[in-house]
């Protein structure tokens, strides 16, 4: 196992269970990669520290003290290694990772946009910076010919750009263009009083605010050597599976309305308003923002709204599974849904795809059950897999997680656990190091976080699994129809907001 | 008689502008009742003309004068098909002046116009609705052809009066050829109008459009008669529908008090049926894949060509 001698090089992280961290020199770096690679392990994300130089935010690095940093998924939990760049030139460039991981690219070219810091891959074309010229990639042939989309559309969507390359209404080449909605998250991080983060990474995409507000406790609770009350984690699971399974309602009810069945989406809708009052009632908001805070959960919860939350969650799950027969019966929509955007098992293997998408395709990937954090630890989840990488399948992972969510739900919800909501939380000391990953409903969501000094964050960096994903939906769309595009991509559903930070 | 003739064939056609709005207004109510939505109002596709006739008209720099034409082009060409239908009756001058065949050449006429003009400006997208609307018209004007010709065959005339007139008689009865010619004819009239499950009228994803691709460049005063003028064309096809395979009601002859007493409310419910009965076909249907509408609009040709051999087979 070339993976072992890496692992037991490397230093326990705090946050994430099984997180480790290894520093590694520049040939090392493409051997790590290499070896989780072969391992049949998963690139998470990259990031780089962010320098000084024309910065908005405050001054938090050290001059010279810059480093790329690359997160891994394997069997044992997750890896960060750490190379650190001395500041030669002007530019400092890193071994790119792009030939063993493709998903990376994209993310080093957002990081050279951020840091100045470059990849030696051979696309150094810029991601988030806009004002650099952007060449997108011809298709030449007799009657190829080019239709931009966006990033204004004509619904109220986010701003994306999306470049097809087509022959009558075949789709020969999607390149997708992003980052219309960069604010410069990561930088407003820098600085920013650390027992108040999780507010910030809750809205990095406001659709996986649990999912990122979890994330970004469980790494700065490890840090500051905080013990959750086991109330909290119920409740915080509580949270995300309810996040999960009410953007999986409006994603069904969505999708059927891309295929031209509109009671699908009113159905749905009515669902999703359901639980959303329901959670209202319950948590005191519609949204669960700003309910993971830093030792535990800013709401508790009665045994009298936790009843009254699961009889709504029972009666949703009820009602999407007989809407799930009218979804397979319909024979318009099975039409719609079978072989659209396919996206085949190997392909998304070779892609590195994540989360829904991956699950769709055949990759079993969950973290709910191959890295369990508490309290995954001590349930039992049904991992939602199918084969068949269309429309059809990620249809049918969204119907089986939210069934399995909804089951998720009640048991959580019959059997809280007494005790406290909230521990007390001290800031963890200067240049503490900690990692949060948590599976969210898009796939997994990872927060690094470090810590400055007087309570300050140094660098925190929120990751979400579409940026894996962005660029399988480009093959995915391959040789199907244009106006088949819409479907497909709602079927994959990624966030603008998530990736463009 | 004859000024009698006049004013109700200037109310056929003052009654299609007037109730073309209203007609997409309670198709839509259906369809929102039918997916257990509460309906908008009647009177909204009023209020969204009124609007956009009041706005500031936005041409593209690179447009030609053949882009400011073409929506009063398709707008007339609609409001004469109005007046040539025999929807209330069937001696009305300009009922009388064509036929059916003119008619189809007419609705022809404007597709031309209106895909002309959304290549015009040379958007994608414009481009992309014009070459779809191509592919729907070319395959359906055949079919609705052939839906014509079998009633024509029963009634010895593409003169759309005397079909009805020849029809309305009860002379005929219930014709299986015309049974088959209807299913053909309501095909049609889903693809020729933009209709689920060809087209989705309310979809916002301009890369499935057909119909609103086209006119995704229009606004204002140009965009309220586009839409005017397709809820006209919806009304029109409705109202053939109605002259070829339900005449009762329509006035027969030279139209005296009483026959326009029956013709308008006869008209009315037959509308309202029509309506409720659209919005349950497109409730119970997903739009299909544009590669679908060649096989679906071949179905409706089929049937219109069964019709016709079961019409000459079975001499009915």
């Amino acid at each position: 196992m070339p993976m072992r001698r890496w692992w037991d090089r490397a230093q326990p992280v705090v946050g994430a269970p099984g997180a480790r961290g290894l520093g590694v020199g520049r040939e090392e770096w493409l051997q790590v990669a290499r070896d989780v690679a072969a391992s049949g392990g998963a690139f998470l994300s990259l990031w780089t520290t962010l320098n000084d130089d024309g910065a908005r935010g405050p001054a938090t690095d050290s001059p010279g003290d810059t480093a790329v940093y690359c997160a891994y998924l394997t069997d044992q939990g997750v890896l960060i290694a750490e190379l650190a760049l001395p500041r030669e030139g002007e530019e400092p460039t890193y071994p790119g990772l792009e030939e063993i991981f493709p998903a990376a690219s994209r993310l080093q070219r957002a990081a050279s946009d951020l840091s100045g810091m470059r990849s030696s891959d051979p696309d150094t074309r810029p991601w988030l910076n806009h004002e650099r010229p952007y060449e997108f990639i011809r298709v030449d042939g007799e009657g190829v010919h080019e239709i931009a989309v966006g990033p204004v559309h004509a619904g109220t969507i986010e701003p994306g750009h999306f470049r097809f390359s087509v022959v009558g209404e075949k789709v020969l080449r999607l390149e997708a263009h992003l980052g219309y909605v960069h604010k410069g998250i990561e930088r407003r991080f820098c600085g920013l009083p650390i027992l108040e983060g999780h507010r910030l990474a809750a809205r990095v995409s406001g659709d996986s605010a649990v999912a990122f507000s979890w994330a970004y406790c469980q790494a700065l609770e490890g840090m500051s050597g905080c013990a959750v009350p086991r109330r909290a984690v119920w409740l915080r699971a509580v949270c995300l599976e309810l996040e999960r399974l009410a953007n999986h309602v409006a994603d069904l009810g969505a999708l059927g309305n891309d295929a031209g069945f509109a009671f699908g989406l009113a159905q749905f809708s009515r669902l999703k308003e359901d639980l959303l009052r329901a959670i209202s009632a319950a948590f005191g908001r519609r949204y669960l923002f700003d309910i993971v805070v830093p030792g535990g959960m800013a709401v508790d919860l009665s045994q009298e709204t936790a009843d009254a939350l699961a009889d709504t969650v029972r009666a949703v799950c009820s009602e999407a599974t007989e809407l799930r027969g009218i979804y397979d019966e319909h024979e318009g929509v099975r039409d719609r849904f079978t072989a659209a955007g396919c996206l085949e098992t190997p392909l998304a293997a070779r892609l590195g795809v994540l989360g829904l998408v991956g699950r769709a395709s055949g990759l079993g990937r969950d973290l709910r059950v191959d890295v369990p954090w508490p309290p995954y630890t001590e349930l039992y989840v049904a991992k939602a897999v199918q084969q068949g990488g269309d429309v059809a399948a990620r249809v049918a992972v969204r119907f089986d997680e939210a069934r399995e969510s909804g089951r998720l739900l009640l048991q959580l919800l019959s059997a809280l656990p007494d005790g406290e909501r909230a521990a007390a939380m001290d800031s963890p000391a200067d240049g503490a190091f900690g990692v949060g990953l948590v599976e969210g409903w898009r796939g997994p969501v990872l927060v690094a976080l470090q810590a400055g000094p007087e309570g300050s964050i140094r660098r925190c960096h929120p990751h979400d699994p579409s940026w894996q994903n962005w660029p399988a939906l480009e093959y995915a769309i391959m040789g199907n129809i244009v106006p088949d595009f819409p479907l497909i991509n709602k079927s994959f559903n990624l966030a603008y907001s998530g990736v463009d930070l | 008689m004859r000024a009698l003739d006049w004013i109700t064939q200037v109310l056929e056609v003052v009654a299609a502008l007037a109730a073309a709005p209203a007609f997409l207004g309670w198709l839509n109510q259906c369809r929102a009742w039918l997916q257990n939505r509460r309906a908008p109002s009647l009177w909204l596709p009023y209020r969204n003309l009124h609007k956009l006739f009041h706005k500031e008209a936005v041409i593209a720099d690179n447009a030609s004068s053949l882009f400011r034409i073409a929506p009063y082009v398709v707008f007339g060409a609609m409001v004469l098909a109005a007046g040539i239908i025999p929807s209330m009756g069937t001696r009305l001058p300009l009922v009388v002046s064509a036929d059916a065949i003119a008619l189809v050449g007419l609705f022809a006429a404007a597709r031309v116009f209106m895909s002309l003009a959304a290549m015009d400006v040379g958007t994608a997208f414009g481009t992309m609705g014009a070459r779809r609307e191509m592919m729907v018209g070319f395959l359906a004007e055949p079919a609705l052809l052939m839906v014509i010709f079998v009633a024509s065959l029963i009634s010895s005339s593409t003169a759309l009066p005397a079909i009805t007139e020849n029809l309305a008689s009860g002379r005929i009865g219930l014709s299986p050829g015309l049974a088959f010619s209807a299913v053909a004819f309501v095909l049609v009239l889903l693809a020729e109008n933009a209709r689920i499950p060809v087209d989705n009228p309310a979809t916002h994803l301009e890369l499935t459009m057909i119909h609103e691709a086209m006119v995704l460049e229009y606004s204002a005063r140009h965009l309220a008669l586009m839409e005017w003028a397709a809820q006209l064309k919806l009304f029109n096809y409705v109202c053939i529908g109605f002259a070829l395979f339900l005449p009762w009601g329509v006035a027969r002859g030279h139209i005296g008090p009483v026959g326009l007493l029956v013709a308008i409310p006869a008209l009315a419910v037959k509308l309202a049926a029509a309506g409720a009965g659209l919005a349950l076909i497109e409730t119970v249907s997903a739009k299909m894949r544009v590669m679908r509408i060649p096989e679906f609009l071949a179905t409706a040709f089929l049937f219109a060509v069964l019709g016709l051999l079961v019409h000459v087979l079975l001499g009915a």
